[in-house]
This record gives structure tokens, C-alpha cells and sequence, in this order.
């Protein structure tokens, strides 16, 4: 063991698939370099774990550099831990102290089924998508560039909004795992461009029937989204699908 | 799924609602506050029971009254739906929660500060409108009007109804900082500009209501107004 490195408790959810009832189980990490992501951590626990025949934690993790959403875990109370604006993947060991006990849940929501210990199934947010976040595009020859003026500050409002990953920490960190976060930036991000004004009333109608059928809670603007988000979404977003929700209804 | 659609059974409609019902309540509370707040003019009640002579009699009040409860009604009403939906929606919690790292307490706790509120609200329309509107106050002022202000005196001689009204106040300070501005935001009325000024009135009136409400008890029960 060198300088410097850590032995950690580690409590972790357990469950064998959706049906079953799940529990915490404990291990041990011993000999963790504080440079490690908390990732890296849960790969050497489980290589261990291979190494004497027992069944590894499954997580889900992709891209490793914060920009794919997979790595869905609630550590000590927190979507991604103790820090902000970043996934698990770049959450580092050194926000640890040798001898802490770490509690590692998944994403917990009606509308996030438990697939495997760690890992949840997000789906629900893609049939949201799939209900309205497009913009229907008739083919025929490209289109000049900048043919369609857009003033900047639509453009970077929207590009903002776009750069929601769906990991899904809104719902985790909502107190009752409500997406309304999640589903606002893509109401926005389409919504703010003249390329999706078009089907803009549709789109909100649809995407919070979509939301609400999928079991997720009501939103009670605690602002603990905005607070966990990694991309940091802002709730100026909830604001106008509110708007964009209301006045679709009412026209 | 057999979930009702449309706007009223939306999450978003439903949530709407909550806020124009508590704008409403607020209103409410200014008009409640200001007329109440005759009794500081320290004048033996003249003054204050002519205003809630008014507030009795006025048939556009009367009116109004039934708007309100209707009002409050519905706020309680759909605060339940949306507390039970989201119990619903984690149906497994989590073991642990650092709710602190990320929203205020008093956001979380909306159902828990309008709990208090409803079991204060009861004790005091038992208190005062229940006399006021149907069981009879105690005899009339030196102007012939019912004297509503003698109901307060007498009731704020004991302290424990000095002590609730007080503790009270401090939940609805609470639940109506988090509740003004959260107003404004479920309506859509979330402005770079504006959004900041709405926070700063809705702060200076969680406090201020309150504040002066909590004075009226207090002020009685110390006989610093006669």
C-alpha cells in the first residue's frame, strides 16, 4: 500500500433484479489510491470480489468523462456525491478520508425499475423523448446555412438546456422524484428555436402526458435538481415548459 | 395506463392550481392583516370593531368568505393528491438522505408547515369567526357595534393561545417563504429581471405577516394596547 491511500467501508445496495427485494451488503476497499475516480474504486472492490468467486457490484458506467449519464449512483445522500456539477465518473477518492464509511444507492424512483443492484432502467426517458422531443424534419435539398436568423441569446439559452445528459440525478435528488428538470430542458431546447416552435404545443402536451404515465412525482420547486445537476440545468427551464404547458392548454 | 388526462389531472395543472390557491390566501392574509391591524390605533377597539362589523355584514364579503373557504379548500385538497402521488412515486426510499447539500428545509417541508397551519387555523376560527358568524359575540361597544375586540382580549388573556398564535406564525413564515416565490415559478413567471424582485417581496412579506400578526396576541396579552 502506498503513501496516502485509503481503506474505506463500503455499504452497498444489493438486489438481484426488479421483483426482488433488495438489501444493503457490506465491503470492504482496501488500498485505494486517492487519485482514483470513484469508478476506478468500485473496479478494483470488484475485481477482488471475481478473484474469490463472488458475484461483482453491477454499476452502470459508458463513457467515463462526464458526458454520457450512465453512472447513476447516490453516495452518502447525494446523486454523484459530495461534489457539484459533475457525474460519479469524475467524482475523485481524495473527497474521502481513510476510514470513512460509504453508502453507495441506486437512483430510487417508481419510474427507475432496479435492473441489477446499481443499475436502474432509464427507458422511461427515452419514451418521454420519444413523445415529442424531435422536430420533424421533411426532406428535400439542404437548406443554405444560417438561413434561419436566430438572436444568441435564444441560441445559447437552448444550447444550455441542450446540454442535459438524461443521467437522471433531477429525479434522484428530488424529494419526490419528480423529472420535471429533465423534462424541461428538452422542452426547452427545442422550444427556444425557430425550427421547433412549430410543433411546440404538441410537444409539452405530450411529453408531460408522457411524464406523468410514467409515475414520476410532482414538482414542488425545492430546487434540489438544479443543485445536483452535473450539467447544471437551470430551473428558468421548469419556468417556461410551466408556461409553454399552460398556455398550450389553454389555446 | 388508466391515469384521467387533461390539464386539471396533469402534474403540471395540478401544481398550478396550488399556486393560484395560495396567491389567493395571501391576498387573503394582507386584507386579514391590515384590518386587524386597527387595533394597534389603540383606541379601546372603536375603530377595529366598525371594520369587522363590515367584514360580517358586507354582502360582497360574505361572499368572498365562501370564495375563500372555497379556496382553502382546494389547496388542502390537492396538497394531499400531490403528497400521496409522490409517495408513490419512491415507493423504496433512500437509507440516507443529506437533504440540507442541495434545497432549504422549509422547501421540503411545505406538507409538515401546512399541517401546523391547518391545526392552528381550526383552534382559531373556533376562537373568533365561529362567535363572530354564528354563536354570538359578548355584547356591543361604546358606537353599538358587536364587540369582536372584547373576544380578543379575553382570549389572549391565556398564555398558551399567546404561545400557539406565536409558534404559528413562525410556520406560516415559513411555509409562505418558500411558497410566494414557488408561486410565481409554477406559473411560468420565472424572469431574469423580475424573478429576484419577486423573491425580495415575497421575503418581506413572509416575514412581515407574520410579524405583525404574532404583535397582536402578544401586544393584548402584555396590555400594551387597552
Amino acid at each position: 500500500m502506498s503513501h496516502g491511500n485509503m481503506n474505506l467501508t463500503l455499504k452497498v445496495w444489493k438486489q438481484k433484479n426488479k421483483n426482488e427485494k433488495g438489501r444493503f451488503e457490506t465491503y470492504m476497499a482496501k488500498g485505494i489510491s486517492p487519485d482514483m475516480s470513484f469508478l476506478e474504486m468500485f473496479d478494483v472492490v470488484n475485481e477482488q470480489l471475481i478473484n474469490e468467486g463472488k458475484e461483482p457490484i453491477a454499476f452502470d458506467h459508458d463513457c467515463r468523462e462526464g458526458i454520457c449519464g450512465m453512472c447513476s449512483m447516490y453516495i452518502n445522500g447525494r446523486p454523484h456525491g459530495p461534489k457539484e456539477g459533475i457525474t460519479t465518473c469524475q467524482l475523485h477518492m481524495r473527497s474521502f478520508k481513510d476510514g470513512d464509511t460509504i453508502v453507495v444507492e441506486p437512483w430510487r424512483s417508481a419510474a427507475f425499475p432496479v435492473i441489477k443492484d446499481l443499475a436502474v432502467d432509464r427507458s422511461s426517458f427515452d419514451r418521454i423523448m420519444a413523445s415529442g422531443g424531435f422536430v420533424s424534419v421533411n426532406t428535400g435539398n439542404a437548406k443554405d446555412a444560417n438561413n434561419i436568423l436566430i438572436p444568441k441569446d435564444d441560441a445559447d439559452d437552448a444550447f444550455n438546456a441542450a446540454a442535459c445528459i438524461g443521467c437522471g440525478a433531477c429525479v434522484a435528488a428530488c424529494k419526490n422524484s419528480s423529472a420535471m428538470l429533465f423534462v424541461s430542458a428538452k422542452v426547452s431546447q427545442l422550444a427556444l428555436l425557430p425550427q421547433g416552435k412549430i410543433e411546440a404545443k404538441a410537444r409539452v402536451l405530450n411529453m408531460v402526458k408522457q411524464m406523468d404515465e410514467e409515475g414520476f412525482g410532482n414538482c414542488t420547486n425545492t430546487g434540489a435538481c438544479e443543485a445536483e445537476c452535473p450539467k447544471g440545468i437551470s430551473l428558468e427551464n421548469i419556468a417556461r415548459m410551466n408556461r409553454e404547458y399552460l398556455s398550450a392548454s389553454l389555446t | 395506463m388508466s391515469k384521467k388526462s387533461g390539464f386539471l389531472y396533469s402534474s403540471i395543472g395540478k401544481k398550478i392550481i396550488m399556486g393560484l390557491t395560495g396567491l389567493f390566501l395571501i391576498a387573503f392574509l394582507l386584507v386579514h392583516c391590515f384590518v386587524n391591524s386597527l387595533i394597534f390605533l389603540n383606541d379601546g377597539g372603536l375603530t377595529f370593531n366598525v371594520g369587522a362589523a363590515f367584514m360580517a355584514t358586507n354582502w360582497l364579503i360574505r361572499f368572498g368568505e365562501i370564495v375563500l373557504f372555497a379556496g382553502l379548500i382546494l389547496h388542502i385538497v390537492q396538497a394531499l393528491v400531490l403528497t400521496l402521488d409522490n409517495k408513490k412515486a419512491r415507493p423504496i426510499g433512500y437509507d440516507q438522505v443529506n437533504g440540507a447539500a442541495n434545497s432549504k428545509w422549509y422547501s421540503r417541508s411545505m406538507g409538515l408547515l401546512g399541517t401546523l397551519l391547518l391545526i392552528f387555523l381550526i383552534i382559531h376560527l373556533a376562537h373568533f369567526w365561529l362567535k363572530s358568524r354564528f354563536t354570538g359575540l359578548p355584547g356591543e361597544d361604546a358606537n353599538g357595534n358587536e364587540n369582536l375586540y372584547k373576544v380578543m382580549q379575553t382570549t389572549f388573556t391565556q398564555m398558551w393561545v399567546v404561545i400557539l398564535y406565536c409558534l404559528s406564525m413562525i410556520s406560516l413564515a415559513y411555509h409562505l417563504m418558500h411558497g410566494f416565490q414557488s408561486a410565481f415559478q409554477t406559473l411560468g413567471l420565472n424572469h431574469k429581471k423580475y424573478t429576484p424582485l419577486i423573491k425580495k417581496i415575497g421575503l418581506i412579506l413572509s416575514i412581515l405577516i407574520p410579524f405583525i400578526f404574532a404583535l397582536m396576541p402578544l401586544a393584548m396579552h402584555f396590555g400594551l394596547i387597552l
